[in-house]
């Protein structure tokens, strides 16, 4: 049946039967991505192996005005890569080539569908490796990572993908080549890469990257310190950062997740503790063994009940398996999760925790936090049980509580995961219809159709205005005269 | 204030009068031409927020970069990109416009990897904010860091929140002898290796390197690293160009290289930063000469200072990008009232 769309005649043309799925036993697996409260059964999956089929599945597109939805390993959590009922699921699946590593020059050339891990495991016979470290790593993909600007857990110090990429080369949706930045640092005119990275997919496909690669480390030690208060834990944090010390990771994970993980991986984690802090120190022996020493000083004074240093690398791994594991872990406690993104000004911690505690209770739901406390990026992981339709509508009203409070203390709806289909409603809070005017403005410079992952992060203002009726409760906005700046 | 500037650039663009944003005007040699009714920012200064603790500072446009500095500097933080001032009256506004970053460019980041948000006035005058002031944020496309470096051609930058790091507790600058080629390959080994290293100048033989960080890990890299210490002030007069190298009338290019590109043959005097990946040359050869020998070596030559500037001081964009350009500033800048020509004639 599917053989009769015009558009699969059209790939056929260019593509081999096996990189053009229609039947919809080959497409089930795509319908959606990390967000599986999402669904959509694509019209059609291309599996494009070159950069010429590339730019002619979106030519073919674009002149048909058929919706193009690029996907790299589909592990993102927004459904960003929610396919397209009408149009083509784009899976970059197959551009899994390490191009290049030059060493000398600590650059990478890789294509979009190799995994972010991947990239480490090349560098590090060379002594280098790829920061940005989200804890889908094994399996996420560099196009993703680039499409989400995602982080991981070392950010603070190492910044996230968009500090470490240095160039990319792709598709404008008219098929027409570009290329972005490169290893020649400030590439004139406006900053495209920086523009495009973090795009969700929206205003170009990339086909090729080119990442920096840095130094590893001689030494790395990391502290696990335990608190009787999550918010000693969130004060012995900002301490740190006023003593002067970036460190190499800064994470917190209250009991409730600390007690999900130990279950599931045996990190040696505090279960007594309210909250445990992992401060990760890196850099020369030197250096590392001084600044272990003005961090356990700094965490002793906050208050911490008990610190334990990393004494060798197996320990300090086993200490981060536990908040790698975090997502899974959850996943094994409760048979769904919701996991959040917001990022907070630091110092709004324990309030935005209070907050989160009362909608516990509010919604009759657990919900465990991890933190990337340096950056302030939250991931309370809502638990719920999807074959409730009660429980699940309460969760999703939980999660745009949460939201919408990172909003009101200056934080924002998404720290690392992307708006995607999930966060669009939570758009129209955090910015004002101007703002969203100027975004679509944008994307229409990149593609004047809207055929590029249409739908996706930014919200059509009716959107916004039904989702503004929505939220008007007793005839009031929750926050009618927050100052967004 | 911001009112006052939106009514002046509304009136402006109903007119189609050309407006030309301006701070202290220390970097109006950047660029090309510079048209259009001067819009002075200086009257919208100071520092709105800055929490040290958060690590970030939000400022106005018109407040001094002398002054930003001297605050942070109160706080044992900094600007980590080290950008060059170009004299006494420098906005933060004007240094974000322009984008420039300074010696530890390559070590910490560039400017664009600072900024976290900013609050623009648009082409019709509107005041629109995006991003913030936290660390992480991927709410909306990334309109901060593209407007960084942008040289007003595409809104006025009213406020702008910066991404601040910890003043490093030591530094050293230590100086080498060294040819040209064998520096390069030095300045790119070093940074490959764990090496506390934030800053390289190679010039006339010498290579000077400045090791920022611990007292323990500075003190170790020092006894890697070798060489004799000389005086950090050296850096300011790079960053500023000040030192001797930028004196004389030829005109000043910029080279962007990749940093282990091979020593460039291009008549004239070199002075190499950023490990390589930065190259300054003094001469009077033709720009079609100079722009050519760049493009082989997969760079990028910006003509920075010059009294004569007709072969235009950006390199020039592949038509797809430029028609991005175009698309980006009408949709920003609909008029075409924001400095233009500044960057390309074309916007």
């Amino acid at each position: 049946m599917g053989a009769a769309l015009p558009v699969v005649k059209e790939l056929l043309q260019f593509l081999p039967q096996r990189a053009v799925l229609h039947q919809e036993e080959d497409t089930r697996p795509y319908e959606c991505d990390g967000l599986t409260a999402y669904r959509q059964l694509p019209m059609v999956v291309a599996l494009p192996e070159t950069e010429e089929q590339v730019r002619r599945i979106l030519k073919t597109c674009a002149s048909m005005k058929i919706p193009v939805v690029p996907r790299g390993a589909g592990t993102g959590l927004s459904g960003g890569a929610l396919p397209p009922g009408d149009g083509v699921l784009l899976s970059m699946a197959k551009f899994m080539r390490v191009l290049r590593i030059d060493p000398l020059a600590r650059v990478a050339v890789v294509q979009p569908g190799v995994r972010n891990a991947v990239v480490s495991e090349l560098a590090a016979p060379h002594g280098l490796y790829y920061a940005p470290d989200p804890s889908s790593q094994i399996a996420c993909t560099i196009g993703g990572n680039v499409s989400e600007n995602s982080g991981g857990v070392h950010c603070l110090k190492y910044g996230l993908t968009l500090h470490n990429v240095l160039g990319m080369r792709g598709f404008t949706i008219d098929g027409e080549p570009i290329e972005l930045g490169g290893e020649a640092p400030d590439a004139p005119g406006y900053d495209l890469l920086a523009l495009a990275i973090g795009s969700e997919g929206m205003l170009m496909v990339v086909t090729e990257v080119t990442l920096k690669l840095l130094p590893k480390p001689h030494s790395a030690r990391v502290i696990m310190a335990s608190f009787d208060d999550v918010e000693k834990a969130g004060a012995a944090v900002a301490d740190i950062i006023a003593a002067g010390i970036v460190p190499a990771g800064l994470e917190m994970m209250d009991q409730p997740a600390t007690r999900a993980v130990e279950q599931f991986v045996s990190a040696g984690y505090d279960l007594e503790a309210a909250a445990i802090l992992l401060c990760e120190s890196d850099g020369s022996v030197e250096e590392v063994e001084d600044e272990i020493a003005r961090m356990k000083a700094v965490l002793e004074r906050a208050g911490a009940t008990r610190m334990t240093v990393s004494r060798d690398e197996a320990e300090r791994l086993r200490f981060w398996s536990g908040r790698k594991a975090a997502f899974p872990a959850v996943g094994r406690i409760s048979p769904d999760y919701y996991c959040m993104d917001g990022t907070i000004p630091r110092k709004r911690l324990g309030e935005v925790l209070r907050f989160i505690a009362a909608m516990e209770k509010k919604y009759a739901l657990r919900c465990p936090n991890v933190f990337h406390a340096g950056d302030g990026n939250l991931h309370p992981l809502i638990l719920f049980d999807a074959n409730d339709a009660d429980q699940l509508h309460r969760t999703e009203l939980f999660a745009a509580e949460v939201l919408e409070k990172c909003v009101e203390v200056g934080g924002t709806i998404t720290g690392e995961h992307g708006v995607g289909v999930e966060k669009i409603n939570q758009m129209c809070v955090q910015f004002r219809p101007d703002e969203l005017e100027l975004f679509r403005a944008v994307k229409r410079s990149f593609d004047p159709h809207g055929l590029l992952n249409p739908g996706k992060a930014v919200p059509t203002l009716a959107r916004c205005a039904e989702y503004g009726r929505m939220r008007v409760h007793g005839g009031q906005l929750p926050h009618p005269d927050l100052p967004r700046f | 204030m911001t009112e006052i500037f939106q009514e002046k650039i509304r009136q402006a663009a109903a007119r189609r009068i050309p407006l030309r944003l301006r701070g202290g005007g220390s970097k109006d040699f950047y660029g090309n031409v510079l048209r259009g009714e001067v819009l002075d920012t200086r009257g919208y200064a100071g520092i709105v927020s800055y929490e040290p603790t958060e690590l970030v500072v939000t400022a106005r446009c018109g407040t001094p970069l002398l002054q930003l500095e001297k605050i942070l500097q109160e706080n044992h933080q900094c600007l980590p990109f080290e950008p060059p001032h170009f004299g006494p009256d420098a906005t933060v506004g004007g240094c974000v416009a322009a984008g420039l970053s300074g010696p530890r460019r390559t070590a910490a980041g560039a400017l664009r990897d600072f900024v976290l948000g900013l609050k623009l006035v648009d082409g019709q005058g509107r005041a629109l904010s995006f991003g913030g002031q936290v660390m992480k944020n991927v709410a909306g496309y990334d309109v901060s860091r593209l407007v960084a470096g942008s040289l007003g051609t595409l809104g006025l930058i009213a406020e702008v929140s910066l991404k601040l790091a910890p003043r490093p507790q030591a530094e050293a600058t230590l100086r080498l002898e060294m040819p040209q080629a064998r520096a390069l390959e030095t300045m790119n080994r070093w940074a490959g290796q764990p090496l506390p290293v934030s800053a390289t100048v190679w010039h006339d033989g010498e290579l000077t390197v400045r090791l920022s960080g611990s007292a323990a890990g500075v003190r170790a890299a020092t006894a890697t690293i070798g060489g004799y210490s000389v005086d950090g002030d050296f850096w300011s007069g790079i960053r500023e160009q000040r030192h001797e190298f930028f004196g004389g009338a030829e005109p000043l290019w910029r080279l962007s290289l990749p940093s282990t590109a091979v020593p460039l043959e291009v008549e004239g005097r070199q002075l190499i930063e950023w490990g390589g990946a930065l190259r300054w040359l003094k001469s009077g050869t033709a720009a079609a000469t100079v722009r050519e020998a760049v493009r082989r070596s997969k760079g990028q030559a910006t003509l920075f200072r010059a009294a004569d500037k007709a072969a235009g001081c950006f390199g020039p964009l592949e038509p797809v990008l430029m028609r991005l350009h175009r698309e980006l500033k009408s949709a920003f800048d609909p008029a075409g009232i924001f400095n233009p020509g500044r960057m390309y004639p074309e916007l």
